[in-house]
């Protein structure tokens, strides 16, 4: 029940809310109508997202020639786009997974959000590869399945291999986590439904949740046991998607450091976005209650964590770089001729984006500042794109022969496709915003004893946080024949 | 003829529905069921529930999901159609091994949390289309429900509920 925690904790739940508050709170987005702002944001990433399937149809039938790729550049956009959403994929189970085995109490206004963002970004994700393939029609081959050439297997020392299962085991394993999560607060969205047919969707939703003491007790275990199966697993899947390129002999590429250095960025990354997306969300669906300044804060310190591990690997990258004094390493991503070369644009977006401007979150006044928080999260979600960017199209332009030397140059439907991802992940965000319940309100319910406002501040006056017994009138009591 | 009456006794706060479920058991009551908006820490030991065996189940599903790893590198890579690729040898799965470390992790991951929480599931009984069972919608909201089922001492738990704050209590026919 309520654990003792120091009275010096900022409270995570803000105002004096009782267990029907936070009930009221959760609902009212899923209940109310949207309104205006919902509506330009919905139809302007519907928009993004029709022209982004509009270039996808475009590849699919001409063909990857209509990509800016070229005989040097086999990959460049794409893989840097599916790098980069895996990335922002991981803020979410980190925060379910992660912060619940340290018992961070603070996870449990953001955690639905994050993994709900974790899916729709490994969406985005998995339509990279499967474009790429050309014959999407064809993708089905990644699997190890008996076939027609001749029992022909899968090649199962292939990081690419890897990849298919890590991507696939992290997707589904995050989806069950949390839609089981979900269970208990789509029942008390089914349960105040008041339109038969909301009633009907919540409760097929929900899948039949009682709420029963035993339930709660199995719930919880799984919860656990779930949380230390992926947290391994968050950190396996960059680690894995690193070895798409530190398996390979590639200078620049071939780089004992970028599993965990990937893991650093990624959660970065993720962090990045969850920023981004709640600094919204909580606006709009009047949930600041919930999302405090303390949360933005925390989450602030993990990023400047994270972004000192990236950092401090890109030194080493350089370093490394020049110190072997070989002419092939003075053009890997991070090197002077990098730095100095026709990519330099690129190269110093990296360092501004994502070394530069994060360092301003020292600062606690920034830390704490909501539009502050929001540029520097973009900041770093664009900093984050280009650093797969220079690993990938900076590393490859150059070879080791003068005649593999070739840029790659993006085409209209190389950035319409990554638009259309953009707005694809956006449709999916917002829908989600309307019909979810947003914040895990049955486990906000637990902590709110320990760490509301409201009881707070009754035990520094020395109030208990058990109400009083009033004794109901037992002559009172109704003796009703019919189950209610 | 055997009663199926129950109380259903309402409580709206954790703290006062846990010292209410050890009043009634010290009182010796049997308690058919707790139905919670949310966890409450220590209930499942006060109503004297077993402990849930769902964690040794996720352990053997994951040993399993290892096997079938370890099983299909093998039959794929070694024995049905061995090849050479990047010159990693393979003239035995455990040479071939540190290659297929990923997917021998993946695998038990997989196999672990999907056939967990299919057996929660299961044994939870909830699925798509199951209908809910809790007898009152305020039990997912703030209310908290204990079904105690009654043979001609409805007067006497009633009283006893009463004095543990209880909000309502009503004695109820079970279908």
């Amino acid at each position: 029940m309520s654990h003792y925690e120091a009275p010096i904790r900022e409270p995570l739940v803000l105002g004096d809310k009782s267990y029907h508050d936070i009930t009221e709170d959760i609902a009212k987005p899923i209940e109310g109508a949207a309104n205006k702002n919902w509506y330009i944001a919905f139809y302007i990433s519907l928009a993004a997202m029709l022209w982004g399937f509009g270039c996808i149809f475009y590849t699919v039938g001409t063909g990857i020639g209509v990509w800016g790729l070229n005989k040097n550049i086999g990959w460049a956009w794409d893989i840097t786009n599916f790098v980069w959403w895996v990335g922002i994929g991981h803020a979410g189970t980190l925060i379910s997974a992660v912060l619940l085995l340290f018992r961070q109490k603070w996870r449990m206004a953001i955690n639905r959000s994050a993994e709900a963002m974790t899916i729709f970004a490994v969406f985005q994700a998995g339509l990279f590869p499967i474009i790429h393939m050309g014959r999407p029609w064809n993708g089905y081959w990644v699997l190890p399945m008996p076939n027609q050439f001749g029992s022909l297997w899968v090649n199962f020392n292939s990081p690419l291999l890897w990849d298919v299962f890590a991507i696939s085991t992290y997707l589904s394993v995050s989806l069950v986590f949390w839609w089981t999560g979900l269970l208990p607060d789509f029942a008390m969205i089914r349960d105040r439904a008041v339109k038969p047919f909301q009633k009907k969707i919540y409760a097929l939703l929900s899948f039949g949740w009682s709420g029963r003491a035993k339930d709660w007790q199995r719930f919880e275990e799984v919860s656990l046991v779930l949380a230390g199966l992926a947290t391994p697993l968050v950190l396996s899947v960059h680690t894995i998607v690193s070895m798409d390129f530190a398996t390979s002999i590639n200078p620049g590429w071939h780089s004992t450091i970028f599993p965990p250095y990937f893991v650093a960025g990624a959660i970065f990354s993720g962090f990045a976005m969850v920023q981004t997306l709640l600094g919204i969300m909580r606006k709009v669906t009047n949930l600041e209650d919930y999302i405090t300044r303390m949360h933005i804060e925390y989450m602030n310190i993990v990023i400047i964590l994270t972004g000192g591990i990236v950092a401090v690997a890109y030194a080493t990258e350089f370093f490394i770089a020049w110190y072997t004094g070989s002419p092939y390493e003075n053009y890997t991503y991070l090197s002077v001729g990098a730095a100095t070369g026709p990519y330099a644009w690129a190269f110093w977006s990296l360092i501004i984006f994502n070394i530069i401007t994060p360092q301003l979150l020292w600062i606690k006044k920034f830390r704490r500042s909501f539009i502050i928080t929001f540029i520097i999260s973009i900041a770093i979600n664009i900093g984050m794109w280009f650093e797969r960017f220079d690993i990938i199209a900076i590393v490859l332009s150059k070879g080791h022969l003068p005649s593999t030397w070739w840029r790659f140059e993006p085409t209209f439907v190389d950035v319409g496709i990554f638009v259309g991802t953009i707005g694809f992940f956006f449709v999916l965000f917002l829908l989600y915003a309307r019909t979810f319940p947003v914040i895990a309100q049955a486990e906000v319910k637990t902590i709110l004893k320990s760490s509301g406002e409201f009881y707070k501040k009754r035990r520094e006056q020395g109030i208990p946080t058990k109400p009083a017994i009033n004794v109901v009138n037992v002559a009172g009591t109704s003796d009703k024949s019919n189950k209610e | 003829m055997e009663s199926s009456k129950v109380i259903h006794a309402f409580y709206n706060d954790d703290e006062l529905v846990l010292d209410a479920v050890k009043a009634v058991k010290a009182e010796g009551h049997h308690i058919e069921e707790v139905f919670c908006p949310f966890p409450v820490h220590g209930l499942d030991k006060a109503m004297g529930l077993a402990p849930t065996r769902l964690a040794i189940t996720a352990f053997f599903y994951g040993i399993t999901g290892l096997s079938f790893a370890i099983w299909m590198t093998n039959y794929m890579m070694i024995q049905d159609w061995p090849q050479d690729i990047g010159g990693k040898p393979n003239f035995s799965w455990f040479t071939n091994m540190p290659a297929f470390v990923p997917i021998m992790f993946e695998l038990t991951v997989f196999f672990a949390a999907h056939l967990m929480v299919i057996t929660f599931y299961m044994r939870s009984r909830i699925w798509p289309f199951k209908e809910a069972e809790n007898p009152d919608p305020r039990t997912t909201d703030d209310h908290f429900l204990m079904e105690i089922p009654v043979h001609n001492n409805e007067a006497e738990i009633t009283a006893l509920l009463a004095k543990t704050g209880a909000v309502e209590i009503n004695v109820v026919d079970k279908h």
